[in-house]
């Protein structure tokens, strides 16, 4: 996947080879007029590693990306991607990285190989690497069949795909992803979580953003959460669900959907939130509130059919780091898509 | 390395350009009919006098073929996000609009030079020096491209690139000498059509096709276009650069 990346490295006075990180961002701000959209933000990310940043709309997550890629000039602060200034030398680091950006963008025109062709002339892939490079392309994400279809005749999943396709043909080092699954169904969304997963193992770098929690909790070896323009955490997703593990939490599948006077009384146990047959009651005992909880389920004729103390999701650490309420979660994540 | 690159990369984005949008059928039939149609209505409207016309003619075909498309295709790019696609391209925003401007330069040229021999054929125009004839011509259309260039960065729709590009081209159309020569024109419009570069684009055509000339009045009329296209280079460049620090 590297044939065309160059890997930077820092030798040092003993010879000895230090791996640069992919990305170093340090207090990287951004101005528009009296609005701070990114506020002194300092963060790295190794060689290789997919990371997660993530946001409510508007914390300025695509803000960081448009700095680190070159589309918006920093007000303050440097960051260094694939080895190169995005200051000082941004036609370096364009060589290097790749973007999939929110919108798919690509030309609708031309066909899926033309777009692809256009893409690897304009990164410089060498002409004799170019067809086996884009066959190679194409044939990972299941698009040969499609190569000559023009790109504005495919449906909105195929099209991510090519945008995503697009993004490696000149094998970057780093490949920038802004909600690269937002909007698809779920057997698209789910086939792109398997090529980044597999663009982790190759060593290429991803910088991912996504509303969906628990996308970046699969795919994600660290996490950045950023609010108002500030990183609040930057952790493994373990450890940032750590982080709120204040609460024990107990997950109960009844065989029934609870009626209004059992919830009632479920939630004299603890914080209770119930989505059909399913309940979470977050305790501060969990040891004496499961002989309750059990107690009061017998004593209305409910059976549960599976039982279990759980740890909280990245979602509920996302939900109170951010300080989002769930209706706003909820809302950001547009109903268009559950992880499957 | 550098240079090679971004030449590489002015190429690539005008045969993209040219595939994508120019060299499509209705565009083709539109670059035909309309110098046809434009040569034939004077023609029939008023057979004489129509060798001092064609100059002129040539450049009103040159300032349309330019423009029009090339307004619509920067402005399209800019509204889907294409054009961000080349912004993030390994090469220099300099580079990314003179690949935009040659799209519209050889699609003007297409026009032009159905143009050409129209008036040759039709109007009986002479190409007294061939080389002052075809080097203006390139030039003027260079310089007009890079103008629609400049009103499509400055804006954000469509029709609002359409409506700006006309802001320039009807008034040039009647003050540059296309019609009525400069010279009979009050003195106070004669300042202004040496403010616009289509006045010494028909300038240095009508010294190529009619006036005998001597070699002061040719370069001067080049050099006019030759300042104005590096300006309007410069704040297309400027326009566009301004727009990332937004």
């Amino acid at each position: 996947m590297l044939e065309y990346a160059i890997c930077e490295g820092l030798v040092t006075t003993e010879g000895i080879t230090m791996i640069q990180p992919a990305i170093k961002v340090h207090g990287l701000t951004k101005h528009y007029a009296d609005l701070v959209a990114v506020d002194d933000i300092s963060f790295e990310v190794d060689r290789g590693e997919v990371f997660g940043f993530l946001g409510p709309n508007g914390a300025g997550k695509t803000t960081t990306i448009r700095m680190l890629v070159g589309l918006t000039r920093p007000s303050d602060g440097t960051a260094m991607v694939a080895g190169h200034s995005i200051t000082d030398d941004i036609v370096e680091v364009k060589r290097r990285v790749g973007v999939v950006p929110e919108v798919s963008n690509l030309y609708d025109e031309l066909s899926v190989w033309d777009n692809l062709l256009f893409m690897s002339r304009l990164y410089h892939v060498p002409r004799q690497a170019r067809t086996s490079r884009i066959e190679e392309i194409l044939q990972s994400f299941d698009l040969m069949s499609r190569s000559r279809m023009k790109f504005g005749k495919l449906s909105k999943g195929l099209k991510r795909r090519v945008v995503i396709a697009a993004a490696l043909v000149h094998a970057p080092e780093v490949v920038f992803m802004d909600e690269p699954t937002v909007g698809l169904d779920v057997v698209s969304a789910r086939t792109l979580r398997e090529f980044i997963e597999k663009l982790g193992t190759e060593e290429t770098t991803v910088f991912l953003t996504t509303h969906y929690i628990e996308e970046a909790d699969r795919l994600c070896e660290r996490i950045a959460i950023i609010v108002e323009g500030r990183i609040v955490v930057a952790d493994t997703p373990e450890d940032i669900k750590k982080r709120i593990e204040t609460q024990p939490i107990i997950r109960a599948e009844l065989s029934h959907v609870p009626d209004r006077s059992l919830l009632r009384s479920l939630s004299d146990l603890g914080d209770l939130e119930h989505e059909g047959h399913i309940i979470r009651l977050r305790v501060e005992n969990p040891g004496e509130s499961l002989g309750l909880l059990i107690n009061t389920l017998s004593s209305r004729g409910m059976s549960v059919e599976a039982l279990e103390t759980v740890r909280p999701t990245l979602e509920e650490a996302f939900v109170e780091l951010t300080g989002m309420s769930p209706d706003r979660m909820q809302a950001e994540k547009g109903g268009v898509q559950r992880w499957d | 390395m550098g240079l090679s690159n971004e030449l590489g990369g002015i190429y690539h984005i005008l045969m993209k350009d040219l595939q994508a949008y120019y060299l499509k059928p209705p565009n083709i039939s539109w670059g035909i009919l309309f110098p046809l149609v434009l040569s034939l209505a004077f023609l029939l409207r008023n057979p004489t006098g129509l060798i001092e016309l064609a100059p002129g003619l040539i450049a009103m075909a040159a300032i349309f073929g330019t423009t029009s498309m090339e307004a619509i295709v920067i402005t399209f790019e800019k509204r889907n996000g294409s054009l961000e696609r080349l912004l993030l391209a390994p090469i220099s925003i300099r580079s990314l609009l003179v690949g935009k401007i040659l799209g519209g330069t050889v699609f003007g040229g297409m026009i032009s030079g159905v143009m050409v021999p129209i008036t040759i054929i039709m109007f009986g125009m002479e190409i007294v020096d061939p080389i002052l004839f075809f080097g203006s011509l390139i030039l003027t259309l260079l310089t007009l491209s890079a103008l629609g260039a400049l009103v499509a960065v400055s804006v954000t729709e469509v029709f609002e690139a359409q409506t700006l590009s006309n802001f320039f081209r009807f008034p040039m159309i009647f003050l540059c000498g296309v019609f009525i020569p400069v010279e009979a024109m009050p003195l106070v419009l004669q300042v202004v059509a040496y403010l616009l570069p289509l006045t010494y684009s028909v300038n240095a055509l009508r010294m190529a096709t009619i006036e005998a000339s001597g070699l002061l009045g040719p370069l001067i009329n080049i050099g006019a276009m030759g300042v104005f296209l590096f300006l309007m280079l410069a704040a297309s460049e400027r326009v566009l650069k301004r727009s990332l620090t937004q």
